[in-house]
């Protein structure tokens, strides 16, 4: 590992507000050629913002951007691109419909003497690029045409066509499996050997230590530290990261099983899932594994009734209950938070607060009409409870984080009151101190009797938490697990199909 | 519940005085006062209570569609077809006084065929999932078609005397008949949006339909209704305008819906939908009413007042973005 002496790119005392938020205060980072410097931190913590002011997106408050050492600024997008700044984002900003030369070649591609675009140098030097990191791809393909991993690739491809010095990966390896993962871990090899400087953000430890070469902590929009991997622990950056040692990792309490509160029967879909059935019972949590693709989400949904079974029957409590609307189910008393927190879950143009009482409106308003006081007295109430972190209850959702993101979207449920609270991936993507308290109040809720199903494909995750777990594949309940019968081992078989005699 | 689990947050940051003062709204009331004041100067007539009692009705029509239609907008739909049903509920009424019926069935028909006018837009739209755009453009289309089968080249006149009340009749003074709806119609809708849940789960809608459904909202009976409501202005408006002009042609309101989104636009709301005020479409209709009238007084000549008024509009809605591009 070469130590170089300068820096590429160094931020010094950067500082971005918004409205009511000190979203950076006073960071610093420095960026070195051929290594890899990972940026850790919950969300929340700024990581966001340092990406848009490196690429000329936001312009900071304060502060210097040192490019070699001078001082430089980046006004726009295009000024970063030509201080050799790039950024490969958690969805790559790509166009579907063009090819890979002409992705990457977008903005800057090679010219004729009369100015048109050269389209065989455009092709050849696109061949040269991705034959440079390994990638076997034809630059005459629509990228409509190729999965995501390859799209990654075009994405890198993209960031040395223009001859970067630094590149941001921001999650990079949130959609790919583990074979692309490797992959990207071998790109990212070559692109050290190379000289480049790589930012890589990512809430992976596995990850982290294994291609960083330097860490840099933010919390709370603060620099907290910095130093080499070598002489990291995974224990010490938590604690950083968090500003508290995070020793319990699952905190479930042991639980008072007590009636059923959801009996399903036979449910059934055309394409997705069939015959369904299972109890879920007053304080407990029912976790839910299964590969990506066995219909976990699919049956939540059409127990919260966004899709219509064609098969089945469902009773709550006592009750036998059709679900055939949301509205229905809210009514019932079923609430599902989703999976796709930025599409189905917060509605970003709206308030906190209204956010949070939309299910609620019967209750809060008086005839039809709305009474702040009490949307805000109610908002309150479950945001406190949650520990959301926000400038003002009347804040837009959308200037939140994913974690506080996810905080409403709870807040929302737990204001109706609900008798049967489905978490469908609830802490995907999410830091690990929003993680906990996440985990933290799904034990308290079971404690107070609500019944909980959390659809989860982390297995320590699912393990730690649940009182049972259904196992399910292809659309079918595969297993059932309780006590010592959970263990990751029986998960993993049930969910892939093999030795059913386990 | 209100230990001290988590940190206080409050519950809001500006005061909604201050956020008034800063609102697209209060830029249109500027600029309303502003144009009154150059029209006063530059027309001796133009303070004279009459002349600004018609004035209002160069406005007073198209508002009473457009607040319907800013729900729709901000709910994230659209209705193109409403000078359309004007067409179709005048003919219609127009047929029935051929037939002899007396002004309140006259009335009831107006509204009626409204009525059933936007809920076959709101079945196409909400039932089947069609884009509101491309349903209300063939609607369009077929609503005034119908008229025009009905009519050709003819018209219906000789409506009843005291249909006349709607489009020409005073409450007192200058005050018209189609004022006193356009009030009361401003007052429902602005208490409609911003006060019930109703117009509560329009904004949600507006803002992300996915996200209301999963919030337990039932998104197409919402938007069903605002197309219903769109039709039941619609149908008011076609008896106001009907009853004004005396007589039914198949071109009556022709270009309507243009001019309807375009208040709408002016008065701030989202075309994207998720935003926007009553109060807005109301100042706006004003000041487009304003202007028309003023550039008339001037003797400006029709086809450059339509330049003025899209210049007008373009100006007003690249404002806010010229103005956030240099904040940034």
């Amino acid at each position: 590992m070469q130590h170089a002496a300068t820096p590429v790119l160094s931020l010094r005392g950067i500082v971005k507000t918004f409205p009511g938020v000190r979203a950076l205060d006073g960071v610093q980072m420095d960026l070195h050629p051929g290594q890899v410097t990972a940026l850790i931190g919950e969300n929340g913590a700024g990581k966001s913002t340092i990406v848009k002011i490196l690429t000329g997106i936001y312009r900071p408050d304060e502060g210097q951007i040192l490019v070699d050492g001078t001082e430089t600024h980046f006004p726009t997008a295009q000024a970063a691109g030509h201080a050799g700044v790039t950024a490969i984002h958690q969805e790559t900003v790509l166009f579907d419909d063009m090819t890979v030369a002409e992705n990457i070649f977008i903005g800057h591609a090679p010219r004729t003497r009369l100015g048109l675009i050269d389209r065989a140098a455009m092709q050849r030097r696109a061949r040269d690029i991705l034959t440079g990191i390994g990638a076997d791809l034809n630059p005459a393909v629509r990228l409509r045409d190729l999965g995501i991993a390859s799209k990654h690739l075009v994405a890198i491809a993209r960031a040395l066509s223009i001859d970067a010095r630094v590149v941001i990966m921001d999650e990079p390896t949130a959609a790919l499996s583990h074979k692309e993962i490797a992959e990207l871990y071998d790109l990212v090899g070559k692109l050290k050997a190379q000289g480049k400087a790589i930012l890589f953000i990512s809430h992976k430890f596995d990850e982290i230590f294994r291609i960083a070469d330097r860490w840099t902590v933010f919390r709370d929009g603060r620099f907290v530290g910095e130093g080499l991997m070598t002489a990291a622990t995974e224990a010490e950056l938590v604690r950083l990261m968090v500003g508290r040692s995070v020793d319990q990792i699952y905190p479930k309490r042991p639980a008072r099983i007590g009636a059923p509160a959801l009996t399903v029967a036979g449910y059934a879909h055309p394409t997705e899932f069939d015959d369904i059935t299972f109890t879920l019972h007053e304080g407990e949590i029912l976790g839910f594994y299964g590969l990506i693709g066995a219909g976990r989400s699919e049956v939540m949904q059409a127990l919260f009734g966004i899709t219509q079974p064609s098969k089945g029957a469902t009773r709550i409590g006592e009750e036998v209950r059709v679900i055939r609307s949301t509205a229905q189910a809210v009514a019932a008393g079923i609430v599902y938070v989703p999976e796709d927190r930025g599409r189905q879950g917060a509605i970003k143009g709206l308030p906190i607060f209204q956010n949070v009482t939309l299910p609620s409106l019967k209750r809060t308003s008086r005839d039809g009409f709305l009474r702040l006081a009490q949307e805000f007295a109610l908002t309150r109430d479950y945001t406190q409870r949650l520990d959301l972190r926000a400038a003002s209850l009347d804040q837009d959702v959308g200037l939140l984080s994913g974690g506080n993101q996810q905080k409403v979207v709870i807040a929302k449920w737990l204001a109706t009151r609900p008798r049967v609270i489905i978490l469908d991936e609830p802490t995907k993507g999410i830091d690990i101190g929003s993680k906990a308290a996440v985990h933290d109040f799904m034990s308290e809720l079971a404690a107070e009797g609500l019944a909980v199903i959390m659809v989860s494909s982390e297995i320590p995750e699912v393990l730690g938490m649940s009182d049972r777990v259904i196992v399910m594949r292809a659309g079918r309940i595969a297993a059932e697990f309780a006590g010592d019968q959970m263990t990751p081992e029986n998960l993993v078989r049930a969910a892939v199909g093999i030795g059913d005699a386990a | 519940m209100t230990e001290h689990l988590g940190r206080q947050i409050p519950d809001r940051l500006t005061s909604p005085l201050t956020r008034a003062l800063k609102s697209w709204e209060a830029l249109l009331l500027v600029v309303a006062v502003l144009i009154f004041i150059a029209n006063s100067l530059a027309s001796p007539y133009f303070l004279d209570p009459w002349n600004l009692s018609d004035a209002s009705f160069n406005f007073t029509e198209k508002a009473m569609i457009a607040f319907a239609v800013a729900l729709l907008i901000i709910s994230g739909e659209i209705d193109l077809s409403v000078g359309s049903i004007i067409a179709l509920s005048s003919t219609v009424m127009g047929l029935a006084m051929t037939a002899g019926a007396g002004t309140p069935v006259l009335v009831l028909l107006g509204l009626a065929t409204g009525l059933a006018c936007g809920a076959f837009n709101g079945l196409l739209v909400a039932r089947f999932g069609l884009p509101s755009i491309v349903v209300t453009i063939g609607t369009m289309s077929l609503f005034r078609g119908i008229s025009y089968i009905v009519l050709g080249d003819g018209a219906f006149t000789g409506y009843p005397a005291s249909f006349g009340w709607f489009g020409q009749g005073y409450v007192f003074w200058v005050i018209t008949v189609e004022l006193v709806i356009f009030g009361f119609a401003a007052i429902i809708f602005g208490v409609l949006l911003h006060r019930t849940n109703f117009g509560r789960m329009v904004y949600a809608i507006g803002n992300n339909a996915v996200a209301a459904r999963f919030s337990g909202i039932r998104v197409e009976r919402v938007k069903f209704t605002l197309f219903l409501l769109t039709g039941l202005m619609s149908g008011i408006a076609a008896i106001c305008l009907t009853s004004r002009l005396g007589s039914t042609r198949p071109s009556i309101a022709a270009g309507f819906e243009l001019e309807v989104v375009t208040i709408v636009v002016l008065g701030g709301v989202s075309i994207l939908g998720g935003s926007g005020s009553i109060i807005g479409v109301v100042l706006a209709a004003i000041l487009m009413g304003l202007v028309t009238f003023g550039l008339g007084l001037m003797n400006v000549p029709g086809i450059v007042m339509s330049i003025i008024v899209g210049l007008l509009l373009i100006a007003v809605i690249a404002l806010p973005r010229l103005w956030s591009m240099a904040r940034r």
